[in-house]
């Protein structure tokens, strides 16, 4: 045998190793994935992703729960009373500034309405279940939702005005498929 | 297992067995080893622990024949344990007080270890590994407590799932939470894998659990004085002393662990939790289970999302570095009196968090008075959390390195042998 002489220049063997060492990282990626997206939701769990709902079925001051990809989401006629409420709000007191219009859609003929709150029922702290009572103290002191379990506040736009939820209540993609219908799960086509 | 062997194989069979598969020699050795003399009873629940692991692998199993993982059934399967099944009354009851009963063993364990310096040089592998343990039981009691599909399995999975989201959308929390719920919410999917994990974890925590007891043999026990063995006279052999000794705690253990399993076997749940689950309505008050009820505190102790889920995994993670922050070179706190009052008042601290955990924050823990509004005022629970919490981290990160620097021991004995037979004059 040779001796081997001492060098700096990559090798054969080199070569070999870091070529070999690279298809098996990944190769190892490549097996790995399949094992870990196996986790994330099913292809019939996304195919049930929009719901629709007349909110002509509503009365004036009520809300009601409609579920969608699992989760409560609230439909509110709001009355007139509190729309003002909502809109005259200075948006710098808020945590998470958005105007009340910022949290609504146009219906078909591009104006907002602004008596139908659409909103995912879900605290923006840990998840829970926001509970609505305008006329009791269930609801909060902003009128709109109070979290039982860390004390958020919400306002009747969904707007986090105390408590430790960090964000507003989400509003889920939506538009109006008609003037009383609406379509949960998509935004409006334009 | 340092040192020479005390297996002397001597039929014909035993020595054909060891010269191919040595496995009564490290039996033998595991069992007879030197521990010091001086072990009091705070030293058996680990013993008690491996009872209880034994316990609840053997119940869990049974279980996993009868319930059924599907969000439709689950609930229906688990009181069918209980009422159809034979023994069931007694098997599902037995797992569920068990994990109970494992988490007081495991926290008493926990204490004696801080009090008596055992995670410290040379220990802080074994303690490591054990705070690994303690984590997987952590990982594994709240999916258990899942497997139900109660009101408060189902919520506690919500708001414990939902801990990740306080990662930013942008940072992929939103990915992470769908990731662990299979779908858009905790559901179907979410209850069949944590079935799946719940029976994987304890098989993991075997392993840890084999390699805590190894990493022990290497030094030996820690001791109530603190004190390394020196001589053999400091010692006895682990068996017969110990395991008796580790028996008769176990009896009188599994005598407390009885009177809950056949008298009190729900109260350590939660009514709500006979409710069928239902992810449109959350229960007024939502409390985990009586063992993580000082972490909830110290989750809600802080007024912003993210920094109350750091908050909450640190207090876990501070006792990862305890044996480097607990600078004295004095292992016992028998022989440290500052330290030990400072000791007392976490456990007090402890479970201060633990009751504040149990109560809604705006509860008031004392009245001092009366608003204009005629409503009671006070001390709040969420404010007793935010100063039992800064006691917490406290305790870990700036008394017990300081203490150790200014602290001036008292004597401690010349060995285990003479503080074990009086003969000790205190002389170093």
């Amino acid at each position: 045998m040779s001796t081997p002489v001492e060098s700096d220049e990559p090798t054969r063997r080199d070569f070999i190793h870091i070529a070999s060492g690279t298809a098996v990282v990944a190769g190892a990626g490549f097996l790995a994935w399949p094992l870990i997206d196996q986790m994330n939701p099913s292809a019939d769990t996304l195919s049930l992703a929009t719901i629709e709902f007349d909110v002509s079925s509503l009365e004036e001051g009520a809300q009601v729960v409609a579920k969608w990809r699992g989760k409560p989401v609230f439909i509110r006629y709001r009355t007139a009373a509190e729309i003002e409420e909502a809109r005259s709000l200075d948006v710098n007191v808020l945590k998470d500034k958005q105007t009340d219009s910022e949290r609504l859609v146009p219906g078909p003929d591009g104006k907002l309405k602004p008596q139908y709150l659409v909103a995912i029922g879900i605290c923006t702290h840990l998840g829970c279940v926001p509970l609505f009572d305008p006329k009791d103290t269930k609801g909060g002191e902003y009128g709109g939702w109070f979290c039982p379990c860390h004390g958020s506040h919400y306002d009747n736009s969904g707007r986090i005005r105390k408590g430790p939820a960090p964000t507003n209540l989400e509003v889920p993609p939506y538009w109006y498929m008609s003037d009383t219908v609406i379509q949960i799960g998509k935004e409006a086509s334009v | 297992m340092s040192g020479q062997s005390n297996y002397n194989p001597k039929t014909g069979i035993e020595k054909w067995l060891d010269a191919r598969l040595p496995i009564i020699r490290l039996g033998v050795d595991t069992m007879i080893f030197p521990s010091p003399r001086n072990l009091n009873y705070w030293w058996t629940f680990g013993a008690i622990l491996a009872v209880m692991l034994v316990s609840q692998l053997i119940t869990g199993i049974i279980l996993a024949m009868h319930y059924v993982p599907h969000p439709d059934m689950a609930f229906d399967s688990v009181q069918h344990i209980n009422r159809n099944i034979n023994w069931g009354w007694m098997l599902q009851p037995m797992h569920a007080v068990g994990a109970s009963m494992m988490f007081l063993a495991v926290y008493i364990h926990m204490f004696r270890g801080i009090y008596y310096g055992s995670a410290k040089n040379p220990r802080e592998m074994i303690w490591i590994v054990g705070m690994v343990i303690y984590l997987l039981m952590m990982a594994t009691g709240f999916m258990g407590y899942v497997l139900p599909w109660g009101q408060m399995s189902i919520w506690g999975a919500i708001v414990i799932t939902n801990l990740f989201s306080a990662i930013p959308p942008e940072a992929a929390g939103t990915a992470v939470t769908q990731w662990l719920w299979g779908g858009f919410a905790v559901d179907g999917p979410t209850l069949n894998r944590f079935f799946s994990l719940h029976y994987l974890l304890p098989f993991l925590i075997v392993g840890m659990v084999i390699l805590h007891i190894w990493a022990l043999h290497i030094p030996s026990n820690n001791n109530p004085t603190g004190i390394s063995i020196k001589t053999k006279a400091d010692t006895l052999n682990f068996h017969p002393y110990y395991t008796v000794k580790d028996a008769f705690a176990i009896v009188v253990f599994l005598m407390i662990f009885s009177y809950f399993l056949f008298f009190k076997p729900d109260s350590m749940g939660h009514p709500d939790n006979f409710i069928p689950a239902n992810p449109y309505s959350t229960p007024a008050h939502i409390v985990p289970e009586w063992y993580y009820l000082p972490f909830y505190a110290i989750l809600r102790a802080v007024p912003d999302k993210l920094m109350g889920v750091v908050a909450m995994f640190a207090s876990i993670g501070v006792l990862f570095a305890l044996p480097w922050l607990d600078t004295s070179k004095v292992r016992s706190m028998r022989y440290r009196p500052l330290a030990k009052q400072f000791f007392f008042l976490f456990v007090l601290v402890c479970l201060g968090l633990g009751w504040a955990g149990a109560k809604l924050p705006s509860d008031l823990v004392f009245v001092t008075g009366v608003d204009a509004d005629g409503h009671e005022v006070g001390l709040t629970f969420v404010w007793m959390s935010r100063i039992l919490t800064i006691y917490y981290f406290a305790f870990f990160l700036v008394i017990l390195p300081i203490l150790g620097l200014v602290e001036k021991p008292k004597p401690r004995p010349a060995s285990i042998e003479a503080s074990v037979l009086g003969t000790d004059k205190g002389d170093n």
